[in-house]
């Protein structure tokens, strides 16, 4: 663990007093201090395209009293510095006076061990499974126009200093291995993109040649897809395979469901407490304590222990996502959802590992119960307006159910649907919860987090497929 | 306030100077600073203040054809050192390759004009806060507004880049931004929308009482959309997502997407893309302009640019490595456009939304539905139906799509062009779209 005064002119014992005396009079707060290096080793177009490191190191500084937060960083650890935001903060909550809560939760669970991915791997082995992939990929024909393989890796040490001298550390390792390939037959261009990764070293997703398993799922999901007619138009059943396309509970209630929007009564989700949101049968929590997942936290960034939230218990909505500030004011405890991109930015109640849980049925009864619909087996992004509750995703793998039976391959196309009802549209529940394969990332107000998501297969009756097929 | 050009240079100088030392024969460097501070309001009352003070320093080191690079927002000696070390030593590890160099000498920006993208006049919180108010008392007139948020960001950045050739150059630039938010509710139905200004320069912006009432109107429209039946339709896109469409473009032209053959346009040089009214320009040299820049990210000169004359495309967006690639001169496009825009149209908005009998206007998409592989585009949207030129009913839970390449070739554009971004376009509409609905 680094000491971030190292070369400071102040060490703990000052900085906790410069902490102290600024959130006096504060209702929460803290200084966040962070030093993060990342890498990144791309090979594209059969080159060794990039190979970049990054290093950065900062505090932020936040004082919040009543709903008023105060945020103030820099990359300048310094007595100065820092004197220079607590002056700021003072001065923006100079007209309030709060009382400091000193409640926070312990642990001494840890969900993933203390390990830098970047210098744990030589740079020379990155290199060689890079062109080995290539190679790989290359080898499978000459319908292979482009390969690109990245490694990404991070090593981000924090240290929350609060009131009363109480510090909290966590070292979070995470790491993603990442393949896309672009085939080309009779002048048509498909694209597949496939990655995994998690928060332990490279070598444990790599190992058994397992590389060979993200390229081949690559490359059939980029052949799946040179074989793909337009895909229809308007409302129809929709079947989802299990796993990453639980992107859709992530956009269409994950987000509603998270503390700010509730507390300024702006989620579709504000007055729908203890109400049925969802079908009998769907269960819905966000687990910050898997071990080694790309979601999950040791301590949140406000130093609250992560914990597993039921957010729906069969139907029924149970509990929101909470950081310290939303839960003070909506009268409920933090739920160690507080997170951050980085010092840069400030605390916001977030997602960290969102899963639906199994339920009774096979995928097959559900594919054989559809007439005319379709199946959804792998997707890109999504987004949702929190608001209005519409949100969409767009398939990068999907197919035509006619008749019970699976036909063929459709091109990309988004599906939209309505958050606060989509859920009552569910009406079977796979037996076949599978968790992604570690590569998700969140975008809330600008920052980004790495997030997972988990459900089993699913059948929606009613969703909008957005094709060119009328 | 920010660190000046002789501190940025002082750093700059000294990391290329070190580099050399420790065997790079190549250096590019570019060392940021940037002040900025925001304040929110929500409901009339400060939500948020958050001050930014922050370094970053970018490193590429070259040895012959091998070339890594290394950024940080840690600017002591000590680290840069330890980094530009680091930085020399993947260098040498990682492969030769042959398209990797600096730009070529004669390229490079000599032309420093003034664009006037830099006001020092400082806005304190306290003054932030009362035109915030101003804007949220306009926004939360209507009784049916029951949520505003605004937020005053003011950013002051001063920047140089620098290269082992000699080249060393960079100046200050400023952005001042108002925004609001505003959520209206009708029964149990909420609907959100905004409106913002963003200017080079604080005297410049839009009055906060004009930006409140039009975040409010343009929420309140919002309430109670209807799901459309599926249907081929005429799509008027509006300016807030009219200049996606040229965003897509310029994603399709860049060298790099030509040159690894992912481009739905590779090899379209010369063709006919667009109707034959159509330009599309990209003018780095506006004053105060929000892209404006006088080079690029490599300091490569910025010069305008016709991209689309005719409707024909006349150019790639090129930059050094992906030019020496497909034997192309760098046009000073790394990093991107500047101010793009589709030159003005002709038909004023009250005809182009008359154009057929039935029309969908659309104010916004959400996803991130194209794939520039393919051109193939598929979004959610809302907007509103529009019958003989006039606004019935708002819709939203419907997508739109259709495919770039017969996108393009069916833009209609009207004569309403302003510049709010630092990509533009006027309203347009595009005949043959699919949208999916009930």
């Amino acid at each position: 663990m680094s000491n971030f005064f190292k070369n400071s002119d102040l060490d703990n014992t000052k900085a906790e007093r410069i902490v102290s005396d600024t959130l006096n009079n504060c209702d929460d707060g803290e200084l966040y201090l962070e030093n993060s290096k990342s890498e990144s080793i791309l090979l594209d177009d059969n080159k060794i395209k990039n190979s970049s490191y990054s290093s950065d190191l900062g505090y932020g500084f936040r004082a919040i009293t009543g709903e008023v937060v105060a945020y103030s960083h820099s990359n300048d650890i310094s007595k100065d510095s820092i004197l220079k935001s607590s002056e700021n903060l003072k001065d923006t909550l100079k007209s309030k006076k709060g009382t400091y809560n000193h409640e926070i939760p312990k642990s001494n669970k840890k969900y993933y061990e203390d390990l830098n991915p970047i210098e744990e791997k030589s740079q020379n082995s990155k290199i060689k499974i890079l062109n080995d992939v290539n190679n790989y990929i290359r080898s499978k024909g000459d319908i292979v126009s482009q390969v690109t393989a990245s490694f990404l890796g991070e090593h981000k040490e924090i240290e929350i200093i609060r009131s009363n001298s109480e510090v909290l550390k966590d070292v979070r390792p995470l790491v993603r291995f990442n393949v896309s390939v672009v085939l080309e037959k009779n002048g048509k261009k498909e694209t597949g993109v496939y990655g995994i990764g998690g928060r332990q070293s490279y070598d444990e997703y790599l190992k058994n040649e397992n590389w060979k398993h993200v390229c081949d799922e690559a490359f059939r999901i980029a052949n799946v897809n040179l074989k793909s007619k337009p895909a229809p138009a308007g409302e129809m059943k929709v079947v989802l395979g299990p796993g990453w396309p639980a992107i859709l509970i992530h956009e269409a209630i994950g987000h509603g469901l998270e503390g700010d929007f509730n507390r300024k009564k702006t989620s579709a989700f504000h007055n729908l407490m203890g109400q049925r949101v969802a079908s009998e049968g769907v269960t819905i929590v966000d687990d910050g304590t898997l071990n080694l997942r790309r979601g999950s936290l040791t301590i949140d960034d406000e130093g609250t222990p992560t914990e597993n939230t039921v957010l729906i218990e069969n139907g029924i909505l149970k509990n929101f996502m909470q950081d310290r500030l939303n839960a003070r004011l909506m009268n409920t405890k933090s739920t160690g959802s507080g997170r951050r991109e980085s010092y840069k930015h400030v605390v916001l109640p977030r997602m960290r590992n969102t899963m639906m849980l199994s339920g009774k049925y096979s995928q097959d009864e559900m594919i054989r119960s559809v007439d005319k619909g379709i199946f959804a087996v792998s997707f890109g992004g999504g987004q949702v307006d929190i608001t209005s509750g519409k949100f969409v995703f767009n398939c990068t793998e999907a197919y035509e159910i006619n008749n019970g039976k699976i036909g063929s391959p459709i091109k990309g196309a988004t599906l939209i649907g309505d958050g606060p009802s989509i859920l009552k549209e569910v009406s079977m529940v796979g037996n076949d919860m599978k968790l992604d394969p570690g590569i998700g990332t969140c975008g809330k107000a600008g920052q980004g987090v790495p997030v997972g998501v988990a459900q089993p297969s699913i059948l929606i009756n009613k969703m909008t497929v957005g094709g060119t097929q009328l | 306030m920010v660190k000046d050009q002789e501190y940025l240079n002082n750093i700059a100088s000294q990391t290329i100077e070190y580099s050399k030392k420790l065997g790079a024969t190549d250096v590019n460097v570019e060392v940021v600073h940037s002040i900025s501070e925001t304040v929110n309001l929500r409901n009339k009352q400060l939500d948020e203040s958050n001050r930014s003070d922050s370094f970053a320093i970018g490193i590429t080191t070259y040895i012959n054809k091998k070339k890594s690079t290394i950024s940080s927002s840690n600017l002591s000696k000590d680290n840069i050192k330890i980094l530009t070390e680091r930085c020399i030593e993947t260098a040498k590890i990682t492969p030769d390759d042959e398209f990797n160099s600096l730009p070529d000498k004669e390229l490079m920006a000599k032309n420093f004009e003034s664009l006037d993208l830099y006001d020092e006049f400082h806005v304190p919180n306290n003054k932030k806060i009362d035109i915030l108010k101003e804007a949220e008392e306009a926004a939360s007139k209507e009784t049916k507004i029951i949520n505003t948020e605004t937020d005053f960001t003011e950013n002051k950045s001063n920047f140089v880049l620098a290269n082992s050739n000699g080249f060393i150059n960079g100046y200050k630039t400023s952005n001042f931004n108002i925004s609001c938010v505003a959520v209206a509710k009708k029964d149990s139905q909420m609907e959100r929308d905004y409106d913002f200004t963003t200017k080079r320069h604080f005297s410049d912006l839009i009055n906060p009482k004009n930006i409140g009432e039009s975040a409010a109107a343009n929420t309140i429209k919002k309430l109670d959309p209807k799901k459309i039946k599926s249907e081929k339709i005429g799509i008027v896109f509006d300016k807030k997502i009219s200049k996606g469409i040229l965003n897509v473009l310029s994603s399709a032209i860049s060298a790099g997407a030509i040159s690894r053959g992912t481009s739905f346009l590779k090899n379209k040089i010369g063709e006919e893309i667009f109707p034959k009214s159509l330009n599309v320009i990209d003018n780095p040299k506006i004053k105060k302009g929000l892209g404006s820049k006088n080079f690029d990210s490599e300091g490569v000169e910025t010069n305008n640019l016709k991209l689309i004359e005719n409707g024909v495309l006349k150019s790639y967006l090129v930059d050094t490595y992906y030019g020496k690639k497909l034997n192309l001169k760098s046009n000073g496009r790394c990093g991107g456009t500047s101010n793009l825009y589709f030159e003005n149209g002709s038909i004023p908005f009250e005809k182009l939304l008359k154009s057929s009998k039935k029309n969908l206007y659309i104010t916004e998409t959400i996803g991130h539905g194209t794939n520039l592989v393919t051109g193939d585009y598929s979004v959610g949207a809302n907007g509103f139906m529009v019958e003989n030129g006039e606004f019935i009913y708002p819709v939203s839970e419907i997508t739109i799509a259709g495919n770039f390449k017969e996108i393009f070739k069916n833009i209609t554009l009207a004569n309403d062009l302003e510049f709010k971004y630092s990509t533009n376009a006027p309203t347009l509409l595009v005949e043959g779209m699919i949208v999916a609905g009930r």
